[in-house]
Formats: structure tokens, C-alpha cells, sequence
């Protein structure tokens, strides 16, 4: 079966919908001023495993699914949603969410069209099925009993494993119909250690869009394992971050949530249509240190930030945001693209059926450049080597960015040297970009365990970056 | 409908999930069903932004089989769904471990007193008022001055429903409540700089006649924007930092994690054995007031059906209990004391000064309105957050700062603490004026 008949199989026939029913709904939806209308029907199952104290403490099952339905007038939009599928929710859903455009009886679509073009980036396999619930317990225990294997300080290991599996479907009022089939898995390993007195924890995971059997492959939850006995054992050893402003090496991988919050929700294209975002009106301008290329890309298979098509039927695409440090687009939906007199962008994502969609990041990276990264990390005199963050957040109209580290290092004399305590550092996007002066060449993203939050929604992203010179980043420690 | 009728109605399904666990094998099983809907409105420059239409429901459910557990959730009540659900849960209890700890809290500790806290004011609101009430409130912010050049918006937002919670020991209620709030994003920009700033005011209540009027609203967001106007960096030094109530309510939060039991049975806390030790200086309160009428927090039972109790969370600086369910209390060999759903209503002593002396007091430092980020280390204590605010000297604000960082551990910056006001926000759950810090580490250039 292709992903429409999947996808009409189980969020249509079993409400008795069909496309001539989905006209009448159009009808009640569109009026002579809707610019743009669709439908957007969601299942979706998850399940969770829980292992702490050495055993499966929990486990939960999750069923979730409903019909979003909105109408769009120039810059208003009107939205209702059902945790119901039937043609009675779908008619008084369209009654409330037509309320902004007043719609009169001439939104029947013309013809209806399936689109099937696009190749998936993943499977449509139902992760949860991937594994018999004995072989994901035995995950769990895998990851406890190598914790505790592989430092005698564990104290304690909690580890997770959650797989969802989505269908959806998006009928718009061109008539156009598109579905997707998409699975995600993530799992998490944290521990806590002690060691002379002392208590440490960190965590580790990844995942993407595919199978549980992922994390069955040959060394891949000792990886997880090692690296946060690794990380929680350094914490140990930690004295206090510098202050002030300082050199920062960013290492590769993760530490691109910095791009995330420095430039990416700064290009989110409804910021910039309300002229809000720091980054408004400077299409064309020179924004990030020349050798700066940073794009936007749905398109890598099996990513977890990736979407064969994106939540308004549009196939994603790998968008290039900043080329060569000129700011060269933004992250559009169909709406702010529509005010904006562009396309979309294949960025258009919602939470759910039960939330309005807006530009959010797929998976956001920088390109590599062509340093080694020992030959940055020599360069430097006296500063800051991060590795590893927790989260950030940004003021995308001040443009000021905050993101903490968790695994950080001093330099000293181009060396790295004594691990530093967890920080805060914070600058200004704009103006970090262009106090990038060295960009390696080891580019990578993260393990897939990212999970952006704006305006109450959380969607799953990717970050990459290669290793990076900032020169001069305000770090939040305490050491004079 | 009327709402008793829809309360039995949620209270039969409970039954219902109750009775279907029972059938399917498990030994207890307790359940939460909550139903509700609302209206939300965003309008930016005069114009409608979004319209949206609330209508939730979900369930949530564990099973236990002895001392295994499953749970599972759902959005569709329908029978087959619950059905379903329960199944789910029970497949699951299958593979889980036993564990001595795990079940549902004991049966003398349900609630037997459910007074009406008079939560549930539910607001017929029509979409055209809604619209109308937040053009009001951004045109108050965007006419206030010339400086508010652009706007994210004004949003009203009303929601009411109901939340049920029963288990098998025969505890059964439902809890009626609604909330509404008003709120204002601004932007402003000085005429000859192209640096932009953001604030925004907001006003939340159970009661809409409680709300404040949407022309406040407005000139307090535009107010707050105005003054992050110029706003500069600071050099690195050690000062005086002062919360305001929003951001102090904030700080103790920490306080409440560090000594929640989940945090305390992994001792994963830094105030892990503190009961009975002086964490905070002796003139320092804190005392939970569960049955506030119409409070942000009342319950009178917890996320388990525990009774709820007015107590001492803190006295004279001293830990008087840890914030324990069922569950993290039996890993440490102890009592829950009803807080599997966090505390209900807290109170903070004040020192006795309003904003005005709180400042004259500090003197010379950082009043801190804002923070962003989230480094915060919950077994170390160490603390390193984004700050915005305003210099003080002399007791009087100079200049707004932005783009530093305040540091310090928290175990220090609660023995620190030395004073705390009176000048309420009543708007926030914590009921606390602004907090003294004597010292904390400020980053700059």
C-alpha cells in the first residue's frame, strides 16, 4: 500500500469520509475571502518504557487522534479542532474556524488529487512493532547493566525508550490530498554517580525515524552508556567557569543548538512577515562571517528532524538560510510564505491536530569548513572549549540568545585543559554570527534527541555544526 | 447541560475504567478523566490574528497487577476506547517489575472533606467581545507612546472543564474549574538605533470580573517596553540581586524541586537529608494554604485522592517536610504528604518592605526582571541563568542591563537571601513579594 492508501484506510473509511464528503466540509469552510483551508487528520500511538533501581518500573501506552480544521483570510486565521472523527465534528469544527472569513457556499473543490510524488524519507513501518516487548526490556537492561559495568561510581541508571508512530493526512481546499506515515524513536540513558562524597548525573541517547531494532545494532547503547558515565565523571572533576566575555570553541554535533537559537528561530518566516524578528528585513545582507553557510534541511533520510512532507502537505527541502554570511531566505509556511509573496518552504509543522501550524526548523546545520579542529583549538590563547549543551532559548526581537553548557573545558595556552561547571553563555545572533572566525572541518549532527519548543508547541529537530571559533561570548560562571 | 450533570457524567465513565480493570484482571487500578473547552483570540495591529476553539477531553489510567504497573492514555472516552486503553495498560502491567513501592496511596489518607474551593466561573465570552476586549488592550499599548513601533499582539483566553480522578479504593471527584487571561506583547525602537525590544503584561484569573482591564494591560506592557530601552551590558563584579515577585516565585521553585521526592529518593538533589536543617536564613516562611477560595492551586485532594493540608513548608529557615507522593515516600521509608501534584498555594513571610525599600535596601545592584535559560544543576546547586533587569544605585534605577548572566549555588543564594517584600504579584501561584539576594556573580564584558 502507498502512504495515501494507508493513510485514507485508517483516518477516513473507518468514519465513512470519502472525498465527496470532505467537499461538503469545504463548502461550510470557504468563503469568497479564504485565501487557504485544509484538514489535517492525525492518529497516533506511542509507547514508553521506563527502567530505574534495575527495574522496569513503567510503561505506558498512549492513543491520540483527531482532525484539526482551519481557514485563512489574509493575516487571520480561524481554527477548530475534534478529538472525533465523524462528519458531525468535521461540520461544526468548519462552522467555528470559518467564523474569520466568512464563508458562503461556493468553497466546493473542483477536482480532487492525490499527491504521491514524493519518495518517503523513512519507513512506514510501525515502530512499535519492531519489537516484542521482551526484546525492548531487554534494551533497558542491556543499557543497566552496562552502566554499572563501566564505572563502579554508577549509582544509579534511568533509562527510557519511547516510539511513536503517525499517520497523517492533509486535505486543502485546492483540491490536493497528501499523506504520511511516519515513525520516531528515542532513547535515553541517564546517570547519576558518586564518587568521594560527591554526586554528578548525565544522560546520553539518540534516535530517528525508523525502528526500535536501531538501538539493537552492535555497541550502540554501550555508546550512549559510555558517554554519560563519560560526561557525569568529568562533571566530578569540574572547577568554576571563567566569567565574562571569553573565546568560545564550540565542538561539533550538538553544540548547534547555538545556530538554533542564534539564527534559526530568528528565520522563522511569521517573525519575519511582523517585522519582530532581529533578523527582519535584511534579506541580501552580509549577517554571519564570510565561510558562514547555514541551511535548513527536511530532506535527510531516517533524521529526526526530517518530514517526507511537512504538516500542509508540502515536501520539505533543504533550505539555505545564510550562504557565505549573506542572509539568503527564510523558513516558510503556506501562509507567511503566502503575506510574503513567496512559496513555502516545506516548513509548515504543528504539534498536533489540535494546534495551528507555523515555520518551525527541520533539521538546521552549518556547512564544513576547512580547519582541523585541533588546529582551532591551538589558535586560541586563553579561553573556553564547549562540547555539550542542555537547552537555549532566544528573544528573537533582541536578538539575545542563551544556551548552558554542560561539558565544558578551559584553553589555556592553545590546550585544553581542567573541565569547567555547567554555564549559562549568552551573546546577541546577529552579532555572534559575525565573531565566528574559524569553522572545522567536522561536520556533524546531533544523535536525534532534539526537541524545539515555540509557542506551547513541542516538535522533534536536528542541529549540526562543525567545530567553531566565537571570538567572544559572555560566559556565565563565577570564577573571576 | 447542566454541570452536576456533567460531573456525574465523567464520574460514571471513572466507574466505568474502574470496572473494566477489575474485569480485565488487575488487582487496583485509579484513573484520571478531564473534559473542558475555551476560546482564544490573538489580535495584532488592530486585526484578528487567530480564532481558536477549544475542545479537549483525555484519560489517563494505571493499572496494577500486585506491584506492576501500566498505564495508558487516551483523547477518546467512548467505551470500545477505554476499552482499548485498559487493555493496552494491562498488556503492559505484564512486563513490568514488581515493585514494593509502587500502588496507590493508602486508603486511610484519601480525602474525605471536599469543599468547595468555588474554582469553576466559567465565561461566556463570544468570539466578537473576545476580539474586541484585545483590540482594545494593544491599541492601549501601540497609542502610549511613539516609541512602540510594532506588535506581537494582544491575546484573551478563556477556558473551563472539569477534572476527574478515582481508584479503587472507592475514592471518587470531580474538580470544576476555569481560567481566563489578557495579555500584551509589545515592540519598541528608539528612532536613531535599530536595536529592537520586547516585553508584555499579562492578567490571569478564575473570575473574569477579576481580570484587570485591558487598557492596564496594554500601558503596563507598553511601559514595561519602554523602559528595556537603551538597554547596555555590565562589567563583571559581585552585587546585590533583587527578584521581582515573578522571578522570586521562580527561585523557589528550586527550592520545591530540590526537595520533591523524586529528586530525593535518587538523591539527586542538593538538599538531599535536610529535614530539620536551616536552609534558608530564620526569618524566612513558607506555608502552603491549599483551601484559598479560588486560588490558583487549591485542592483539596492531590493527584492520588491524599487529603491535602494547610503546613509549614519552611519555618524560621528550617526544611519542616520534603514534597512526597506515594510512591517517592515509600522509596524513603516515610508518609506521602499529598504532594503528587506539587504544592498547593504557597505563602512566603515577608520582611515587611514594599518595592520602594526593598530597593532603598539593596542600595546598589541588579533588579532582575527577566531570565532566560534553564542552568540550573538540581544535584549540585549550581545555578548560571541569562538576566535582564535594571541597575540600582543609591536605591534608584539608572539603566536597563541585558546580555549578562547571574551565577551562583543555590544553596548559597537561599542562605543569602535578605529580605523578602511585601509587594505581592497576584497574578503568580506563590504568593511573594520581590527576594534579596546579599550577593550573587554578574557576567558581563
Amino acid at each position: 500500500m502507498n502512504l495515501m492508501d494507508i493513510a485514507e484506510a485508517s483516518l477516513l473509511a473507518p468514519y465513512e469520509l470519502d472525498t465527496s464528503k470532505l467537499d461538503k466540509v469545504f463548502d461550510h469552510l470557504v468563503g469568497p475571502k479564504t485565501d487557504l483551508a485544509d484538514l489535517y487528520f492525525q492518529s497516533k500511538r506511542s509507547e514508553g518504557w521506563v527502567l530505574e533501581d534495575s527495574i522496569i518500573k513503567s510503561g505506558s501506552y498512549n492513543i491520540n487522534q483527531g482532525v484539526g480544521v482551519r481557514a485563512v483570510s489574509g493575516e487571520k486565521s480561524g481554527f477548530a479542532y475534534s478529538d472525533e472523527i465523524s462528519m458531525d465534528a468535521l461540520l461544526a469544527s468548519a462552522k467555528s474556524a470559518s467564523a474569520i472569513s466568512k464563508a458562503g457556499q461556493n468553497g466546493r473543490v473542483k477536482s480532487w488529487e492525490r499527491q504521491s510524488a514524493f519518495k518517503p524519507l523513512y519507513t512506514p513501518e510501525n515502530p512499535l512493532d519492531t519489537l516484542s516487548e521482551v526484546e525492548k526490556i531487554e534494551l533497558l537492561k542491556l543499557a543497566d547493566t552496562t552502566a554499572r559495568a563501566a564505572s563502579p561510581y554508577v549509582e544509579q541508571v534511568i533509562a527510557n525508550i519511547v516510539a511513536v508512530h503517525e499517520t497523517i493526512l492533509v486535505a486543502d481546499h485546492n483540491g490536493h490530498l497528501s499523506a504520511d506515515v511516519r515513525p520516531l524513536v528515542r532513547m535515553s540513558v541517564t546517570v547519576i554517580i558518586e564518587k568521594d562524597g560527591k554526586r554528578e548525573s548525565a544522560g546520553s541517547g539518540g534516535g530517528g525515524r525508523f525502528g526500535l531494532n536501531y538501538f539493537t545494532e552492535a555497541d550502540r547503547i554501550k555508546g550512549y552508556v559510555d558517554e554519560a558515565v563519560r560526561q557525569a565523571l568529568i562533571k566530578l572533576e569540574a572547577v568554576d567557569a571563567p566569567m565574562g566575555e571569553q573565546v568560545v570553541v564550540l565542538g561539533n554535533g550538538w553544540p548547534g543548538v547555538l545556530l538554533h537559537e542564534a539564527v534559526g528561530h530568528g528565520l522563522e518566516g511569521d517573525f519575519n512577515r511582523k517585522g519582530t524578528s532581529a533578523f527582519s528585513g535584511r534579506i541580501g545582507e552580509q549577517v554571519a562571517s564570510k565561510g558562514v553557510t547555514v541551511v535548513d534541511n527536511g530532506t535527510m533520510v531516517d533524521r529526526r528532524g526530517s518530514l517526507t512532507i511537512d504538516d500542509e502537505g508540502v515536501p520539505t527541502q533543504c533550505t539555505t538560510l545564510i550562504e557565505d554570511g549573506v542572509l539568503k531566505g527564510y523558513m516558510q509556511d503556506k501562509m507567511n510564505a503566502g503575506l510574503m509573496g513567496g512559496k513555502s518552504t516545506g516548513n509548515g509543522r504543528r504539534e498536533s491536530y489540535d494546534s495551528l501550524p507555523m515555520p518551525r526548523m527541520t533539521n538546521t546545520y552549518m556547512l564544513a569548513g576547512e580547519h582541523d579542529p585541533q588546529e582551532i583549538l591551538s589558535s586560541v590563547k586563553n579561553g573556553l572549549y564547549a562540547v555539550n549543551f542542555g537547552g537555549g532559548q532566544v528573544d528573537i526581537t533582541s536578538g539575545k540568545f542563551v544556551f548552558s553548557a554542560s561539558e565544558a573545558y578551559l584553553i589555556e595556552d592553545g590546550k585544553v585543559t581542567k573541565p569547567v561547571k555547567g554555564a549559562t553563555l549568552i551573546g546577541n545572533g546577529p552579532d555572534i554570527m559575525n565573531r565566528i572566525s574559524m569553522i572545522g572541518n567536522d561536520l556533524e549532527l546531533d544523535g536525534g534527541i532534539g526537541v524545539c519548543g515555540k509557542a506551547g508547541q513541542s516538535v522533534p529537530v536536528g542541529v549540526g555544526q562543525p567545530t567553531l571559533r566565537v571570538d567572544g561570548l559572555t560566559v556565565g560562571g563565577t570564577a573571576g | 447541560m447542566s454541570i452536576q450533570t456533567k460531573k456525574d457524567e465523567l464520574i460514571a465513565l471513572t466507574e466505568f475504567v474502574l470496572a473494566e480493570a477489575k474485569k480485565q484482571g488487575a488487582s487496583s487500578a485509579e484513573v484520571g478523566i478531564s473534559r473542558g473547552d475555551g476560546l482564544s483570540v490573538d489580535v495584532r495591529m488592530a486585526e484578528i490574528d487567530k480564532l481558536e476553539y477549544h475542545r479537549d477531553q483525555g484519560i489517563g489510567l494505571t493499572v496494577y497487577f500486585d506491584q506492576a504497573q501500566g498505564a495508558a492514555s487516551s483523547g477518546d472516552l467512548s467505551e470500545a476506547a477505554i476499552r482499548d486503553a485498559v487493555r493496552a495498560a494491562c498488556n503492559i502491567a505484564r512486563y513490568t517489575s514488581e515493585d514494593d513501592c509502587l500502588g496507590l496511596a493508602d486508603p486511610e489518607l484519601m480525602a474525605t472533606q471536599l469543599p468547595d474551593l468555588d474554582l469553576y466561573h466559567p465565561w461566556e465570552l463570544s468570539a466578537e467581545e473576545a476580539i474586541e476586549t484585545a483590540i482594545s488592550c494593544e491599541n492601549a499599548a501601540r497609542q502610549h507612546d511613539s516609541r512602540i513601533t510594532n506588535s506581537d499582539g494582544a491575546s484573551i483566553s478563556t477556558y473551563s472543564g472539569l477534572n476527574a480522578y478515582a481508584n479503587s479504593h472507592g475514592f471518587a471527584a470531580v474538580r470544576a474549574s476555569s481560567s481566563h487571561s489578557l495579555s500584551c506583547s509589545v515592540i519598541a525602537k528608539e528612532a536613531d538605533s535599530d536595536g529592537m525590544q520586547r516585553d508584555h503584561w499579562y492578567s490571569s484569573s478564575r473570575l473574569a470580573e477579576r481580570l484587570a482591564s485591558a487598557e492596564s494591560v496594554g500601558r503596563q506592557a507598553a511601559k514595561r517596553t519602554l523602559e528595556r530601552l537603551g538597554a547596555r551590558k555590565l562589567s563583571n563584579r559581585e552585587a546585590p540581586v533583587m527578584y521581582i515577585p515573578e522571578l522570586a516565585s521562580g527561585l523557589l521553585s528550586h527550592y520545591k524541586s530540590a526537595i520533591g521526592g523524586g529528586s530525593l529518593y535518587r538523591k539527586a538533589s542538593f538538599l538531599v537529608d535536610s529535614l530539620d536543617t536551616q536552609v534558608f536564613p530564620e526569618f524566612m516562611h513558607l506555608h502552603e494554604q491549599p483551601f484559598i477560595p479560588q486560588g490558583a492551586r487549591s485542592a483539596a485532594y492531590d493527584g492520588e485522592g491524599v487529603a491535602t493540608k494547610e503546613r509549614d513548608i519552611v519555618k524560621d529557615g528550617v526544611v519542616q517536610t520534603y514534597l512526597m507522593s506515594s510512591y517517592s515516600a515509600r522509596k524513603m521509608g516515610m508518609q506521602t504528604t499529598g504532594h503528587a501534584s506539587g504544592v498547593h498555594n504557597l505563602t512566603v513571610g515577608s520582611t515587611g518592605q514594599n518595592y520602594q525599600e526593598m530597593l532603598a535596601l539593596m542600595d546598589t545592584g541588579l533588579l532582575l526582571t527577566g531570565l532566560i535559560g534553564s542552568g540550573i544543576n538540581g544535584i549540585t546547586g549550581d545555578y548560571s541563568r541569562g538576566a535582564t533587569g535594571f541597575w540600582v544605585e543609591g536605591g534608584v534605577i539608572q539603566y536597563p542591563v541585558e546580555e549578562i548572566t547571574i551565577a551562583g549555588n543555590l544553596k548559597d543564594i537561599f542562605s543569602n537571601i535578605v529580605a523578602v517584600g511585601n509587594d505581592w504579584d497576584d497574578r503568580i501561584a506563590t504568593r511573594t513579594g520581590s527576594i534579596l539576594v546579599e550577593k550573587m556573580m554578574i557576567s558581563g564584558e
